[in-house]
This record gives C-alpha cells, structure tokens and sequence, in this order.
C-alpha cells in the first residue's frame, strides 16, 4: 500500500512536471557547452571587472551600460550589491574594482588613496554626471504657493509643515543616512522654525514627495538629481543663501546651500595598474545627466532588467558608447 | 532587523515559591505613585539636562571608537588573525560558489547547472520523504516547484545554500556550547553564556556587518558568517535547556549502572534531549532565513538581492514576490524539520515496518535519479522556462496595495495622530524631556516596584552603561517606541491569542498568517507602510507588531490552551459567562504565558528598531543605519547598537524578575480565586 502511494505520488510528479516544462524542444546541453568552450578560447583577453553596484537606480544605471559594453569586448563583469563604504573596503582584498558613480566620501578618500591612505583606491576621473543637492518640495506646491521656493519665506508656512513627529514646528524631512547632510545646522543657523526630521533610506524620501504630490500635502526635504522620480514628480527646489567656497568647511556653521558634486570614479589601484580594454573603457566612461536619466526611467518606471535596460541604451546609443572604446 | 524566531527564552529553573505576606499596597498602585511624582517633577523641570545630541553630530566617545575601527582596518593586511578568518571566510565562498554552480548557477562552460531544476527538486522531495513521508515530501516537491514557478530558482537555491552552510556551521559549533551549557553545574557559566547569547541575539546585524566584511570579505562569506553569529544563539539555548531538563532520576537510575561521563551523555541525556535538540536546530533554521535580506547589503547571494533591489524602485509586488518565496522556504523547512523530529522518534519505538520503508526509498531513489539525470540532458528539465506567475502576482498585489492606500490613507492617517498625540508624545516627553537623571532614577524606582531587589544590580548596570555611550536621549525615544508597541502587541495578543484558543478554526486560519508576518522580511512591507503612514516613529511602530505580534499571539493561545480543562468545566459548572470564563479563568491561569508574551513582544519590536530608523523614526535605528552608511560615524552607530543590548537586556532582566515574584505571590493569588 505504502509502497503503490509513494510510486503513484513520484509518477504524478513526474507528469507534472513533464507539462509544467512543456516538454521542450531546446538544443543539447552538450553542444551549447562545446560552443561556449569555444567562444571563450575566441574572445580577446580583457580581463575581469568586479563592479560593485550601490543602492540607487541612477548607479545601477551607469554600472549596468559599462558592464554591458564591457562584456561585448570580452570582459568577465560580476556585479555586488553593495552600500558605498564596504565597496571602498573591497578595493583593497580585489573583491571590488570599480565604482562608477561617487558623490564624494572624504573620509574614505582619507583611508584608501594614497597620499594619506593604503593607496587601495585612486580616483579615476569625472563620470560627466553632476549631483544636484537641495532642499525640495512637490510640484504643487511651488506652483500654488511660488513664494515657498525662497527660504526667507519658509517661516511663514511653518505651521502647514507640522506632523506628529514635528513637535509644533514645521517638518523638514531629511534624507538617507548616506548622504551629506547639514540641514540640522542649516535651519538653526538660518533660524528657521523647523525641526528636521530623518527619513533614513532613499524609499522613505521618495514614497513621502510621492504621497505629498498625491494627496497635495505639504512637505519640505533634503533631495538631488540625477533621480528618476523626477520624471514622474518634478520637484522644484528651495533657494537658499548661495553655496560660496568654505561656507560649509565648519558643518556646525554651515548656513549656505549645497555645491554642485561633479560625480566621479573610483577604482582599485592594483585593478588600474593591470591595464587592457577593460581599465581604458571605465577610464572613458563618460555621460551626462540625461542619458543615465533614460536608463534609469527603464529601469524603474518601464521595470526592465538592469541588464535589458543597458543593452538597448547601448543599442540606441552606439555612437557614444564607440567615444568611449577609443 | 536583528531579531529571531526564538520561541520562549528558556526560563531560568523556577525557584521554589517563597511563602510571603502579601505587601498591603499592590504593586500596580505603587508604580502608579512612582509615574505621578516623575510626572510632576517633569512638569518643573522638563528640557534641562536631556542630553539629546543632533542627528548628524557625535562626541569623543564615538571618535574614539571609530578610531578603534579605523586601526583594525589599517592592519588587515599584516593582522595574522585577519589573515586567519579571511581564510576561513575564502573558504566559505570556495564551498557556496561550489554548491551554487551544481545547483543554482550556469557552471560554465556549461550553459546550465550541473543538476537542472527537475533534479533538486526530485532529490528534495525524496529527502522529505525519507526524513518525515509523503505529506511532507509533498510539501517540499511544491515549494521547489513554487520557487521556479515564481521566477526566482536560482536565488532560491542560493539563499537554501546559504541557509544550510550557516546552519551546520552553528550546529557544528553550537553543540558542543549547549552540551557544556546543559551539564555544568555552575552557574557562573551559565550566566555567562547566556549574556553572550543575549548580546548576540540583541545586537542589530547593521553594527557588525562592516567589521564583518573586514574580518571576512564581502559575498557568500560575510553572508554566512553574519548569519552564523545569529543563528547560533537559538540552537545552544534551546538544545542546552534540552539537555539540562532530562530527569535527574534517569540519571540516577542510568547512572547506578557506573556509567562514564561520556557514556551518560551519549547514551542518555543526548539522546533524550533529541527532541529539544531539533527544536533548537529548527529555530537556528528560522534565525538563518530571517538574515536573508540583510546579508543582501553586502552581496550576500539568495532571495533578499531581488527584495532589496525592488525596494530602491519602491516597487511594492516586486519585492513581495521573493519575500513570499522566503517565507515558503520557512515554512516548508520549519514543517520538515517538526516533522522529521516526530517521525524519527516513532522509528525510535518501532512504529514502522522498516522493509517496506527501504522498498519505498529505494524506488524513489530510482525515480529521483532519473530525473537528475534528465536534468543534466536537457534544457527543460536544467532551466525553468519563464511563466507569467511572478510578474502577473507582483502586478496584483501592485494594484491591491494602490487601491488600499488610496482607500485607508485617510483612516490611517487618523489612527497614526490619534496614537502619537495620546500616548506616544505625552510618553516620550516624559522619557526623553525629563533630565537624564530624572528618567534614570523612575526607572530603576519601577524596577524595583515590579521585579524587587533582584532587578536593581542589571538595571543599575544597564542605565549606568546607556548614559556612559553618550546616547541618552535617543535611547529614551526608542525605549518609548518600543513600549508602545508592546502595549499594542498585548492588545492584540490578548485579543487573537484569546479568540485562537477557544475556536479550532480561527486557530487554524490564523497559524500561517502568523508564520508569515514573521518571517516575511520587513523591506517588503515598509513602502505601502510608509504610504499609509509617512515616515514617522508610527510607521516603525507598526512595523513592530507586525513582526513580534505572530510570537506574542502564539504564546498567549498556547497559554491559554495550557489550562485545565477541568478548572475550566468547574467553572462553567458555576454558571459562569463566556467573558467571565475568559477574564477571571483563562486570563489569571495563564498569567505565565502573559508575562513571557510581554517579554518576548518587547525584545521582537525592539529589535525592530533599526527597520523604524529607516522609515523616519530616528533615534537608535538612524544611529545604526547612519554608522552603517558612512564611515566616519561607526562609532555612533556602534555606540547605539551597545545602547539598544542595553536596553534589551535590562528589560527583559527587570520581566524576569518580576515574573519570578508573581510565582513566588502565587499562593496568595489562587486563593483569591
């Protein structure tokens, strides 16, 4: 009895699966291997990339377009998932070797390059991104009340800035741990009647500005461009005093709007030093603001793979991307 | 985002009950006279000496610390005992990257993994069979199926290797801890091993996970690694609470006989304790999945990369959709593990016919080879062709969470200021306005009040270590959010925990879903959490009960379905209603129950902390989060992380207590009855 249910129950599952496969009719394994095989005896020597890929669409964007031209020329590209600090601590042990896209880190930069570091890591250069930072609100409210976009007037809207977390004041949302941030020193200096309050992580920011557009709420907060919610919600940005070289040198100080970052590379040392087709590709690699905006509207908004996304912006793009293999 | 599985905390042995005369005043009201003297004397001197820092600033302390880190890391490269664990970490990554190219990978040149879908999942479903039958075989042959189905095979098979490695690795380690933990007699290492499992078990992953990567590397090793350090603790608990519970009289008996030491543990006390032991590998299994999505930060393979990169596009049924496979792989290894427990103790007594069973296993192993070998011949047995399954489910429940957004946000909204204006603020401002030494002086009063002298040394000890880390103020904000969760996970364990004991059915409609909300990683709930709520300490709250209410409704129905059912006819017997058998039987008979569902729902939405930092809380959680994002503030999130195993453990020192006085009051308590 036991023995006819186990037999019956294994044939059952077999069947089924039969169907669930669909029976298929694709080619032999074996062949497909030996095609491989021979492949990777033709293809040039180009060497690994180990690309590490930081948490936010814009820098998957750019990473994902590199790996995809790079694997064309032969390049065996890995791809980490990985925050900004541990990428930079995997130059040193060859676990990573490229980051594509970095809005500056002096502290590590201070650790890993080699003026005042264990020279792990070198910067390689701009990517021809620029990162806007800012104070932002959502589009409705810059178009109802266009006085908000000055900080002068911020005090006089304070009261519609409160929430429960806000204790009286007005709400200034501030952004992702990971981030530069002076705005606790900002509002005090510019005696503002807010309290900054964190939303800790690029999710909570956004899905914020989004319900606040949605729902026509008030909201204030730390942002920056490139970012693909822009083309969903164009934010508009707050003007505050202008950013003047050193006005943010004291971060208790601080009383001035953000620069402008020239966003750049950064690689291991030891990776550069090796040399070949891959080094001069990531070398090149440059773009500007709205092409990796295209990419990323791909990836977020149109839900294609990073990969599917790369590939056709390479497609579309096959001028540029020749700039950069020189 | 640190917290377990773990059923109840082994409690300590109960002491004997102490006969003592009832104080005259109850405790509740001499608490109630302590909270009114705080609250007038916060009245007169609230904001002075709060010692709240900004959340962008750090002190000395914090330097020093980061320092501390910052000279480990300049040493890695001639530090021989880095040297010795990146090895060992190397030799994680060689073992998964072997796993993972049989069975999840393209073994290249190979197009496809050495052993195709078809092949694990016949193999799996043959282990389910050999280990617990056919129901469970059935189980495991459809969750494989399920795992490629959705779309999602080969991180499945990674976070199943991973899960796997970790847990031999713990239970490898682990054992020899719970067997010295089950058989030492004194209990000054007891007591220590148990503060080391309580730190691990409390200390947010997101404090370690940088020194671990430095210690290890980034990938496969820093994910097993990680998950080893969490899923170690349940197993030595539970496995040396096992082997300390058998009988002394076994022992005795066994022991008349002139047994060795070796021989009583191996043929005796181990054995006995077999099933305790599964119980424990069983939660060192759960521990393990519920790393999944932190491992993801640094590259760890498996199911939390995709939930944690849908989370960036806030794509809502994009990260539902491997979240739910997480939680189909906890509950398909949580059903074998229980199962095979079971079976293996009815082989123990000779309940089966052992030769049918080998007719059995071997047929199916015939049939399970078959299907590796045409998983290795051919591609629609080696790849899972792409289905609609995945996208068409995640577009679902994209819909379902807009059209309920856009329904409740009102109503949320309402709840949120509701809860924050009557009880979160009014708490906090007493907690965090009041001077530090204010706050600190009505806590250990309570203690005192609740858990009597026992309870003042960790109390002590805890405050004097929270206002050493230079992080008071936040550390009142979280412990604020942290009650209030609770309070809402009683209510709710009470209510569900009460209604699942005395109706069969909604017990068995409940018990999944329960599962679920425990095991289900937090990333894929926070965004529609976040629509409902904003970014606010509400949101991180709710997050909370989500995750520690499934414990504290279980432990409460257990409790309950604990009592006698003859107190419970002699009652009935006495005419009595439903609501007075529920409120002046069940309720008081199960008190025990109560106290550790308190207990356990606290230290549950406490480790939730760092999830509520990244959803607008502050406080302790944006501490972690911030030391784990930037460099020069390790020391801060360190110094938090310290802070919050503070807090844990005082908490739960000052419930042991006082559950310990109760037991001790108990005469008096039945008499009343």
């Amino acid at each position: 009895m036991r023995k006819r249910t186990g037999t019956r129950l294994a044939a059952v599952a077999a069947c089924a699966t039969f169907v669930l496969a669909g029976c298929g009719d694709g080619g032999s394994i074996d062949e497909e291997t030996e095609a491989n095989e021979s492949a990777a005896a033709e293809a040039g020597d180009c060497g690994d990339i180990n690309m590490a890929v930081n948490p936010w669409v814009g820098y998957e964007a750019s990473a994902y377009v590199v790996g995809a031209v790079a694997e064309s020329i032969g390049c065996t590209v890995t791809y980490k998932e990985l925050k900004e600090d541990v990428s930079w601590q995997g130059f040193g042990t060859g676990e990573v070797d490229v980051i594509i896209e970095d809005w500056g880190h002096p502290d590590l930069e201070k650790k890993f390059f080699a003026d005042s570091g264990d020279g792990s890591a070198e910067d390689f250069g701009e990517n021809g991104n620029v990162g806007i930072i800012g104070w932002f609100v959502p589009p409705w409210l810059a178009k109802e009340h266009p006085d908000i976009l000055d900080y002068e007037n911020l005090n006089d809207y304070a009261k519609d800035f409160a929430t429960s977390e806000s204790g009286g004041k007005g709400q200034f949302l501030g952004a992702d741990p990971s981030y530069v941030q002076f705005d606790e020193a900002i509002v005090s200096n510019l005696g503002l009647d807010f309290k900054v309050v964190f939303s800790g992580s690029e999710a909570a920011s956004i899905t914020a500005f989004q319900k606040a557009e949605d729902n026509k709420e008030f909201l204030i907060g730390y942002f920056y461009e490139p970012q693909w919610l822009f083309a969903d919600v164009p934010l508009e940005r707050v003007a505050l005093p202008p950013y003047e070289d050193g006005c943010q040198d004291d971060p208790a100080k601080v009383d001035c709007d953000y620069p402008e970052t020239t966003l750049k590379k950064v690689v291991s040392t030891s990776w550069a030093d090796e040399g070949g087709a891959g080094v001069d590709l990531v070398k090149n690699f440059s773009w500007t603001n709205d092409d990796q905006n295209v990419v990323a509207k791909y990836i977020s908004e149109d839900g294609m793979s990073p990969e599917d996304a790369a590939a056709k912006w390479v497609d579309e793009n096959q001028d540029k991307v020749d700039a950069w293999l020189g | 985002m640190t917290a377990t599985l773990t059923p109840p905390r082994v409690e300590p042995d109960a002491e004997p009950p102490v006969v003592r005369e009832r104080p005259s005043m109850p405790r509740w009201a001499w608490a109630l006279v302590v909270v009114g003297v705080w609250i007038l004397v916060y009245l007169v001197t609230k904001g002075q000496d709060t010692l709240a820092l900004p959340g962008r600033e750090h002190t000395d302390l914090h330097e020093t610390l980061t320092g501390f880190r910052d000279d480990v890391l300049a040493s890695r490269d001639t530090n021989p005992l880095i040297q010795l664990t990146y090895n060992i970490g190397q030799a994680f990554v060689d073992l998964v990257d072997w796993a993972q190219r049989m069975i999840s990978v393209p073994d290249l040149p190979r197009p496809v993994p050495q052993i195709g879908w078809l092949g694990v999942t016949a193999i799996a479903t043959w282990v389910g069979l050999a280990v617990a039958g056919w129901r469970i075989a059935i189980l495991v042959g459809a969750s494989f199926v399920s795992f490629g189905l959705f779309g999602y095979w080969s991180d499945s098979m990674d976070l199943l290797i991973v899960t796997f490695v970790a847990v031999a690795v713990s239970v490898l380690i682990g054992m020899p801890f719970a067997i010295w933990l089950g058989t030492t007699r004194r209990p000054a290492v007891v007591a220590a091993i148990n503060v080391v499992l309580d730190i691990l078990q409390t200390m947010p992953t997101f404090v370690y996970l940088l020194p671990v990567v430095l210690f290890v590397g980034i990938g496969a090793s820093a994910a097993v690694v990680c998950t080893v350090l969490y899923a170690f603790p349940p197993i030595v608990r539970i496995a040396g609470h096992g082997i300390r519970s058998v009988s002394a009289t076994t022992i005795e008996a066994t022991d008349a006989s002139g047994q060795t030491r070796g021989q009583r543990l191996r043929k005796v006390q181990l054995p006995m304790a077999r099933k305790t032991i599964v119980v424990g590998v069983n939660q060192s299994i759960m521990a393990a999945l519920s790393m999944a999505t932190i491992a993801a930060f640094v590259d760890g393979p498996g199911l939390g990369q995709p939930v944690l990169a849908a989370l960036t596009r806030i794509d809502v049924g994009g990260a539902f959709v491997p979240g739910m496979l997480i939680v189909v792989m906890a509950v398909m290894l949580d059903r074998t593990t229980t199962a095979a427990s079971e079976a293996s103790e009815k082989a123990a007594r000779g309940g089966i016919d052992l030769r049918r069973r080998r007719i059995v296993l071997a047929a199916t192993a015939v049939l399970a080879l078959v299907a590796v070998y045409l998983s290795r011949q051919y591609f629609w047995a080696a790849e899972f062709r792409e289905t609609s399954w995945g996208p068409s489910l995640a577009d679902a429940v994209d819909s379902f969470t807009e059209w309920f957004t856009d329904t409740f946000q009102g109503v949320t909204e309402g709840f949120k200021d509701f809860i924050s204006s009557v009880l979160l603020n009014p708490m906090q401002s007493l907690l965090a306005e009041s001077p530090w030494y204010v706050t600190g002086l009505a806590i250990l009063l309570l203690a005192f009040v609740f858990g009597g002298v026992r309870a003042v040394l960790p109390t002590v000890v805890c405050l004097a270590g929270i206002w050493y880390l230079d992080l008071w103020h936040d550390a009142m904000i979280t412990l604020t959010m942290t009650l209030v969760g609770t309070l809402l996970v009683m209510v709710l364990a009470v209510v569900f925990g009460v209604w699942m004991a005395r109706r069969r059915a909604v017990d068995l409609v409940l018990r999944p879903l329960l599962d679920a909300g425990q095991t289900i990683p937090p990333f894929v709930y926070l965004i529609p959490m976040l629509a409902l709520f904003g970014p606010t300490r509400f949101t991180a709250i709710v997050a909370g009960v989500v995750y520690a209410g499934p414990v504290a409704v279980k432990l409460v129905a257990d409790g309950i379905k604990g009592v006698a059912p003859t107190t419970i006819e002699a009652s009935r017997s006495t005419g009595a209603t439903a609501w007075q058998e529920i409120t002046k039987v069940q309720l008081p008979m199960a008190r025990g129950s109560l106290v550790l569902a308190a207990n356990q729902g606290l230290l549950y939405v406490l480790s939730m902390a760092v999830i509520g930092g990244m959803v607008g809380a502050g406080a302790l959680g944006y501490d972690i989060v911030l030391g784990f994002s930037r460099s020069e503030e390790w020391g801060k999130g360190a110094a938090a992380g310290i802070t919050i195993v503070l807090i844990g453990i005082m908490v739960d020192r000052i419930c042991r207590a006082a559950a310990a006085r109760t037991e001790g009051g108990s005469p008096g308590t039945k008499a009343r009855n």
